[in-house]
């Protein structure tokens, strides 16, 4: 016998049979619309015509062919993929959370405004500085509102200040943050320890400076030792530190942000909070800041009031809104359900098994994949094919593919751009040794295929839907709907 | 078109070819580093460039690169085929993947650039 | 707390390490930051009980009979989309940076790219953006991109929320000036436009807007094309069901907000930005994007692909800041939309114009009542109430009805109105119970 599944790789639209359902709307009401004929649409959209079970089975058979955080060990640098905790959907699905209308009444509002009132509380305290906004959709989103305040600050001030200084391991969103808001990014070079040049920042900083942009530890896993004489520089410049969030599962309940100077920082609730990342969103984030920012900060804002909570408009210095309506509560309920779940203690045991794992993995790993840093790391590590494998023609690519085939998903690769050949491996706390074993096992296979027949490492992944796509073509010759 | 040892070349990989109109592409050095060629983006006719600032992108799948004019001067040909066939830079860098024609403002600026023999030893120079 | 280590397995990962103790990892922390005080709960909860704390605080919510829109709509979710959306191979992987493990993504996202074009009627839409404010400012930034010109015309029907984050996406910038057409009879004056939009980078219309009304599009995009400027259209997608799509009154760009597509109201978000545009304008759109390709056995598969334009890549010279998109919702939105196919959409459509309508009829029948406007509406319009509209709406939440949003505080030229949302939720018992608490409240 020779059988094999049938591949269906079919769009939805190329299963549509003309004059199927799915789902009706069948409400009477419908007799009473009066659309005049010349503002009615002339061609019916092209949209696919399916039974329920058809669209069921559709989107089940391509959910299958996901890697995810649930089916395989996802270790994307930067990225945080640990586990979410179910009971958080359950809560954000609540009718009362679910069904509340953005622009209800506050008396009908009062449990999610408390809720965003005692998370605000927590997340200030957990960050050492005074107040929040939960409004920025997602991390990008943040860095604007952050850079908004820092304008709106320095504008007050009547300040005119043009620049933004970022090492060049930032994260692209800050630079392009930077320039979105018409302000010049001025990169410094790190030092070769992958830490932020002190003398060069020293160099380039002065009246012009608004913020220095900062990721804490660095998107090379590695904490800024020079916290104090970096936050020194900035304040006797009169500029603003803004502290990169994104990386805060390595010092959630170990440090407090604000003890070293931090004038703000952003949060990613998708990344350190634990709320599912969903295939590319949807994710929340926050500005927490010193109350000299406070004044500028998105509104509303909820403020307590008797016994209950109001939305609270500021008064003319706000910013404004960086989005319609209150930001993502869907998102708020389920980073809430995670400070409800963490103690004080258990707060700083996520940072300390984050970093356990990080350096688990790069001490069983450096000898083949030397790390970039000689340094213990944070809660990443950034480690490179090594010359061996380089010899052989491998690239960090070959060996990304290598791991599909062997059941666990790629690090970030190429990423920070300042290592050549970069392979940034973020484990999280809630993965435990014996993955982390497997998944060292598997790089040191990956090593040995490369050592030993490199072609067969340049053909994988063979065990996927799909092999390594055409990316050029895509680009050249856009094939974007059907 | 030149050959390539009739051409001149910037320290970012451009090549010119003198003359009354000089035309501007990459280098068969400079389309090797960025790998297959998906997009490019050219100046308009008429525009006025000045020497060593960004006036064309060229976009691999996986990053983008500023070209910068090699001389002052106006844009007085632009080379379509590219936009509409961007793999020309790759197979054809000195000929058919010409991107631009500057008519220069001040012809002696040209004499500045790297000659093919010095060019070459500055390639072989940036490697180490 | 979720973490799998024993004291043993830590013990022994420090010995790999070589490392005596946990704070020798952290030796690079000046030590007088480390372990600070927190003024934290010093317990946490089981998940019963945060369970329990959850299910207290949304009960606290109070859940009236609801005529609010304004921009956000009260819809029926599917069970089966719930189904999809929650299947965790979706809910909990990240963007797809390896597309050969990622196809499931890659697909529905390429599948919403084409439900957002097919109902939009433009040739080309992103992976989708913040929501639909985000993707309006995103698309008149992006007409200004593409015509130099910095003065930006807009009727005065546009969401005011979402002219609120355009203009604080435009902050930086004192350049930029904003002409504002005015509306006669509650829609655009079209007279008005040959004079308001010389110089102008981009028309920016809602339809239906604000107020509830349909703008008629018909040959506006040729009276904007002849000043040198843009159509930007923002359309609600589930009105497109029945009415002019904005490919077919020549928009250049169009965007919607997506949440009307199934997803719950949830206080604001998460939401869905939907971005479309004209074929020319495709490199002009932000945000990331999914296309088709073949493998290297020729095999039909897609990628994230126009990466070039990107902030991880551009950096600095990027178009937009924009990383994440989001495609939890935009899966969502288009199981809904597969769900309902063009006539169950259609459907729904005629049923929100039928709620409304029929809520028009019983309301403004209500003595001292009446429609403010007289042209026709999808599913909300404004009613003039006597009295404050304001303490009638409190009134009638007592009487556990929202009956709408009041509009002075965004319009004051509207005196005492109310904005009333029926959609396709509202039965006609619904409808008869508002009219009695207007009638009542009153």
């Amino acid at each position: 016998m020779n059988c094999a599944p049938v591949v269906d790789n079919r769009l939805s639209i190329e299963k549509s049979d003309a004059g199927r359902r799915g789902l009706w709307c069948k409400n009477p009401l419908r007799a009473k619309a009066a659309i005049p004929a010349n503002l009615r649409r002339k061609a019916a959209p092209r949209l696919p015509e399916l039974s329920e079970f058809d669209v069921v089975r559709h989107y089940t058979r391509l959910s299958r062919l996901n890697f995810s955080v649930d089916t395989h060990f996802y270790p994307l640098g930067s990225c945080t993929m640990k586990y979410n905790p179910r009971f958080y959907e359950d809560a954000a699905a609540l009718e009362g959370f679910a069904a509340l209308h953005p622009l209800a009444h506050d008396n009908c509002a009062q449990g999610t405004l408390e809720l965003i009132h005692d998370l605000s509380a927590r997340l200030t305290e957990l960050c050492g500085l005074d107040a929040i906004t939960l409004q920025p959709a997602a991390g990008a989103h943040s860095e604007f509102t952050g850079l908004l305040l820092a304008k709106a600050y320095f504008e007050n001030k009547g300040e005119t200040r043009t620049e933004i200084i970022c090492p060049d391991s930032a994260h692209g969103t800050n630079p392009a943050t930077a320039s979105m808001m018409g302000f010049n990014t001025v990169n410094i070079a790190s030092k070769p320890d992958g830490r932020l040049d002190v003398e060069e920042l020293k160099k380039h900083i002065g009246p012009k400076t608004a913020v220095l942009m900062l990721t804490m530890p660095n998107t090379l896993g590695i904490f800024e030792s020079n916290i104090e004489a970096i936050a020194k520089a900035v304040h006797d410049a009169g500029a603003l530190f803004y502290m990169d969030g994104a990386n805060l599962n390595a010092l959630i309940g170990m440090v407090k942000p604000g003890d070293f100077g931090v004038d703000m920082m952003h949060l990613n609730f998708h990344k350190t909070f634990s709320t599912p990342h969903g295939g590319g969103g949807p994710g929340a984030g926050a500005i927490v800041c010193g109350k000299h920012l406070a004044p500028f900060l998105p509104v509303p804002l909820v403020k307590k009031s008797g016994s209950g909570y109001v939305s609270d408009f500021g008064d003319k210095r706000s910013i404004g809104k960086v989005k319609a309506f209150f930001g993502n509560t869907g998102v708020l309920v389920r980073a809430y359900a995670y400070m409800l779940a963490h103690s004080t203690k258990e707060l700083g045991e996520i940072a300390a098994c984050a970093i356990i794992n990080a350096n688990y993995v790069r001490s069983l790993l450096k000898d083949l994949y030397p790390s970039y840093s000689s340094e213990y790391c944070m809660h990443e590590c950034v480690l490179t094919p090594g010359p061996d494998l380089t010899a052989k023609g491998i690239k960090t690519l070959d060996v990304a593919k290598g791991l599909l085939d062997r059941g666990f998903h790629a690090p970030t690769i190429y990423f920070p751009n300042i290592v050549h050949e970069a392979i940034m491996i973020e484990p999280t706390e809630t993965e435990s040794k014996e993955t982390l074993d497997e998944f060292v096992a598997a790089m040191k296979d990956i090593h040995a295929q490369g050592m030993a027949a490199p072609q067969t490492l340049k053909d994988a992944p063979v065990t996927q839907p799909v092999k390594r796509l055409d990316e050029v073509q895509a680009a050249r010759q856009p094939n974007l709907r059907w | 078109m030149p050959k390539p040892e009739e051409a001149r070349y910037t320290k970012t990989h451009e090549w010119i070819h003198p003359g009354a109109e000089i035309a501007v592409g990459i280098s068969d050095h400079a389309q090797h580093e960025m790998g297959d060629v998906v997009f490019v983006e050219l100046p308009k006719v008429g525009q006025k460039l000045e020497k060593e600032k960004p006036c064309a992108v060229v976009e691999s799948v996986k990053s983008a690169f500023d070209i910068y004019s090699p001389v002052s001067g106006e844009v007085t040909a632009i080379n379509d085929a590219v936009t509409g066939e961007p793999a020309l830079l790759n197979q054809s860098p000195l000929d058919k993947g010409w991107m631009f024609k500057i008519k220069p403002a001040n012809p002696s600026e040209a004499d500045t650039l790297m000659d093919w023999n010095a060019y070459q030893e500055f390639v072989k120079q940036s490697a180490h | 707390m979720y973490i799998p280590h024993t004291k043993k397995d830590k013990e022994e990962m420090l010995k790999a390490i070589g490392a005596s103790s946990f704070e020798d990892l952290v030796k690079q922390v000046p030590g007088k930051f480390l372990w600070p005080k927190l003024d934290l709960p010093a317990e946490s909860l089981d998940e019963a009980q945060a369970a329990a704390r959850l299910a207290g605080l949304a009960a606290r919510n109070c859940r009236p009979l609801n005529f609010l829109g304004a921009g956000a709509y009260e819809r029926y979710t599917p069970a089966a989309v719930k189904a999809i959306t929650s299947r965790t191979e979706f809910l909990t992987a990240y963007t797809p940076y390896q597309p050969e493990a990622s196809q499931g993504t890659l697909q529905a996202i390429y599948e919403f790219q084409s439900t957002v074009c097919a109902l939009y009627g433009m040739d080309y839409a992103n992976a989708s953006m913040y929501d639909g404010a985000s993707s309006f400012a995103e698309a008149v930034r992006a007409a200004v991109r593409v015509t130099g010109k910095k003065k930006i015309a807009y009727a005065a029907g546009v969401n005011p929320q979402y002219m609120d984050t355009l203009k604080t996406y435009f902050a930086h910038s004192p350049e930029y000036t904003y002409v504002k057409v005015p509306t006669k009879d509650g829609v655009m004056d079209r007279t008005a436009l040959p004079g308001l939009l010389e110089g102008a980078a981009c028309l920016a219309v809602q339809t239906p807007n604000f107020l509830g009304l349909i703008e008629d599009m018909d040959g506006v995009a040729e009276i904007a094309k002849k000043a040198g400027a843009l159509l930007v259209a923002a359309a609600d997608p589930v009105s497109l069901g029945i009415l002019s799509a904005p490919g077919e009154y020549g928009a250049d760009f169009a965007v919607g907000e997506g949440q009307s597509l199934g997803l719950p109201l949830a206080y604001g978000g998460p939401y869905l930005g939907l971005f479309s545009c004209k074929k020319e304008h495709v490199r002009q759109m932000p945000g990331r994007i999914c296309g088709l390709t073949k493998d290297k056995d020729g095999k039909r598969g897609f990628v994230l692909t126009l990466q070039a334009r990107e902030q991880h890549i551009r950096r600095d010279k990027a178009a937009s800041n924009i990383c994440s998109n989001e495609a939890l919702c935009a899966l969502s939105a288009t199981v809904y939309s597969s769900l309902y196919g063009p006539e169950g959409l259609k459907e729904l459509a005629e049923a929100n114009a039928g709620a409304a309508a029929y809520a028009a009829e019983r309301l403004s029948a209500i003595p001292g009542c009446s429609l403010k406007f007289k042209g026709p509406f999808f599913n909300e319009f404004g009613l003039s109430v006597p009295g404050s509209a304001a303490a009638l709406r409190e009134k009638a939440l007592g009487r556990g009805v929202d009956i709408g949003l009041p509009l002075a505080p965004l319009y004051p030229e509207l005196g005492e109105t109310l904005l009333v949302c029926a959609t396709e939720t509202k039965t006609e018992a619904d409808i008869l119970k508002l009219e009695t608490t207007i009638k009542g409240a009153i």
